[in-house]
């Protein structure tokens, strides 16, 4: 069973919009450089590399020299973005994150491609599921999740603009454009997608698109408006906005391509507990691995769907 | 003072280095914490280079351009703030507060606490990649600096040293000098014995870098090792200098014994004995005094930093 979106939306790759927003960053700001770990391919870094070959640093299959080499370079004073495999950087390289980035200060962005288990084919040991959880537990890093390839456009611009560690997250495949350009985007701040006071769905990355879609079937199937709001900026987290939405509208389900323990759910759920508790549910990846397979089948065993989101709201709701 | 090196000759220089060795011996007294066994067979080598080699501005330390100088095996600390307080970036005063709470002279070097610290070194192994980004950057707004790094033989250990080691080479990083503290000696015994690295030189000789090899405590020998080391910079390759040393040197008790790698001379009898062999004749209270008044020092240091907190009060003793 596949789980099929609506078709009124394009589809395009996160990655993408990473790869040419850098090389327009490139012509823009020759404080930016590019570091990657033989995944330029696929990390898309490789269109930045063809344009500024000597900005560009090839780190070979090595990704915590890498990720010291771009705490030294920020510290000379360029802006690094450096990309591998979200469970390379954030497994293998996670002393580096913490310690030269992270401890240190220094100015660098993670560009974690391959993020979550929509990855695929590949299998469990290329699909991270608890990059979030490792770097949100980090005190100076900002984290972010994307929703689609215009929300990376403004990551990846507001990065270098920022001064200060920055991790942000990027998929395999194509998913659904869901916001525009002109969508609001801040650092720290979540965005009211779709108003409605029955409940608020929270969602980041591509949990968005299903969010807007569970939200559908209950406004169809059942009358139900929930607020669907988007939060791109897992850390620093829009407090505020979950507070107010707890007292306006009660009950919450958050959606992430995560596992369970100690993500988008788990951080949004200590802001309710100790502010304003409400029933909520955490649709996220039910601690298993999922094998190898199609992203969407993937997606669907975990219960990454619009219809399960759309479940655990009735379940709150009622 | 403008950026320039110190000129010692070569008995001021072992008359610096001696001093040196003290003050790491009443930084773990006053501490009853803290490392001194590598801190004593580095200290001959680096107190040459630190003098009479490198470049800084212990009144401007992020000064550019300037010499880069980096600790890896960051629990040499005590040997690190010996330096820079000899040299002139803060009164050697301070250095009694080594460890003790609301100290920025930390167990471990943190860039943002102490001047003249390049890199917060502390986990093993990252030194060198930090070292190689900035080298590259350096060499990208082609500035006349070089990058000093010292590495222990035993973190050498750490596989993600020999990425930094080939990549250096691959980038043909030749603004890189580096040094190895080779005492054979870690804290579970003879280097050679927990996990033989030998032969060093050979390693580093096919991984594409230039060695030099000689003793790390005759300082003749010292300085024309360095001298050559320094010709070879800028030929496309990076240099290592492999000093053959031994751990505690200076203290003939306890020299050579890898029980000293984390043992602080927390008693007077420790601490007596040790300044006996190191040619000072005085208790170890007599020698605390002569710091000065720690509290006037902790002032300037605190003005030094910008920082507006009130001075932290050091935990009375039981």
């Amino acid at each position: 069973m596949v789980q099929t979106w609506t078709k009124r939306w394009k589809f395009e790759l996160t990655r993408k919009a990473y790869g040419e927003t850098l090389v327009a960053l490139g012509h823009e700001n020759p404080r930016v450089v590019v570091l990657d770990a033989d995944l330029s391919q696929s990390t898309l870094t490789k269109f930045f590399a063809k344009e500024f070959p000597d900005r560009f640093f090839e780190m070979g299959i090595a990704e915590q020299d890498m990720v010291g080499t771009a705490a030294g370079l920020a510290l000379e004073g360029f802006i690094p973005y450096l990309s591998s495999y979200a469970i390379f950087i954030t497994g293998r390289a996670f002393d580096q994150c913490r310690q030269d980035v992270d401890y240190m200060n220094t100015n660098v962005k993670l560009a974690a491609a391959h993020g979550g288990i929509s990855v695929g084919k590949d299998g469990p040991t290329h699909q991270s599921m608890e990059d979030l959880a490792c770097m949100c537990a980090c005190t100076n890093m900002t984290v972010l999740v994307p929703a689609d390839y215009h929300e990376t456009i403004k990551a990846v611009r507001w990065a270098a603009d920022y001064e200060g560690p920055v991790y942000f997250r990027l998929g395999r495949e194509k998913v659904p454009m869901v916001t525009a350009e002109n969508t609001p985007f801040e650092r720290g701040k979540g965005h009211i997608f779709i108003d409605g006071d029955d409940g608020t769905i929270f969602a980041c990355g591509l949990m968005l698109s299903m969010a807007v879609e569970a939200r559908e079937m209950l406004e169809e199937e059942h009358g139900l408006k929930p607020r669907v709001v988007n939060m791109p900026f897992l850390k620093p987290i829009d407090e505020d906005m979950i507070v107010r939405c707890a007292k306006e509208n009660g009950p919450i389900v958050t959606a992430e391509e995560h596992q369970i323990y100690g993500g988008f759910g788990s951080i949004i759920a200590r802001v309710v507990v100790e502010n304003h508790p409400v029933p909520m549910r955490i649709v996220g990846i039910p601690n298993m691995y999922l094998g190898s397979g199609e992203p969407y089948d993937l997606l669907e065993i975990a219960g990454l769907t619009s219809r399960n989101i759309a479940n655990k709201m009735l379940e709150v709701l009622k | 003072m403008a950026t320039g090196t110190a000129n010692l000759s070569t008995d001021e220089l072992n008359e610096m280095a001696r001093t040196i060795r003290r003050d790491v011996i009443m930084q773990t007294y006053a501490a009853k914490s803290g490392h001194p066994g590598g801190p004593l067979s580095a200290a001959d080598y680096i107190t040459a280079l630190y003098f009479n080699y490198a470049r800084v501005d212990p009144k401007d330390p992020d000064v550019e351009p300037r010499d880069w100088f980096i600790i890896s095996n960051g629990h040499c600390s005590a040997l690190n703030y010996a330096l820079l307080a000899r040299r002139g970036f803060f009164p050697p005063g301070y250095l009694l507060t080594f460890r003790s709470t609301g100290s920025g002279l930390e167990g471990h070097p943190n860039r943002l606490k102490t001047p003249g610290v390049d890199i917060s070194a502390g986990s093993l192994g990252h030194g060198l990649s930090i070292a190689h980004g900035i080298a590259l950057g350096s060499r990208m707004k082609k500035l006349d600096q070089r990058i000093y790094v010292n590495l222990g033989d035993g973190e050498l250990q750490e596989g993600s040293c020999w990425e930094a080691i080939m990549a250096a080479a691959h980038y043909k990083s030749d603004n890189i000098l580096a040094m190895v503290d080779y005492n054979d000696v870690q804290i579970d015994g003879r280097m050679h014995e927990v996990m033989n690295l030998r032969p060093l030189d050979a390693k580093f000789a096919t991984f594409g870098w230039k060695v030099f090899e000689g003793d790390g405590h005759d300082m003749d020998e010292i300085l024309r090792l360095l001298d050559d080391a320094h010709d070879a910079m800028g030929k496309g390759q990076p240099v290592v200098v492999l000093f053959h040393t031994k751990m505690m040197k200076g203290v003939k008790s306890y020299e050579d014994d890898h029980l000293w790698h984390g043992k602080p001379l927390a008693t007077d009898e420790l601490c007596q004995q040790a300044l006996k062999e190191l040619g000072y004749d005085e208790t170890p209270q007599q020698a605390v005094e002569s710091y000065g008044d720690i509290e006037t020092a902790r002032g300037e240091y605190h003005k030094l930093m910008g920082w507006n907190i009130p001075m932290h009060r050091p935990h009375p003793p039981e």
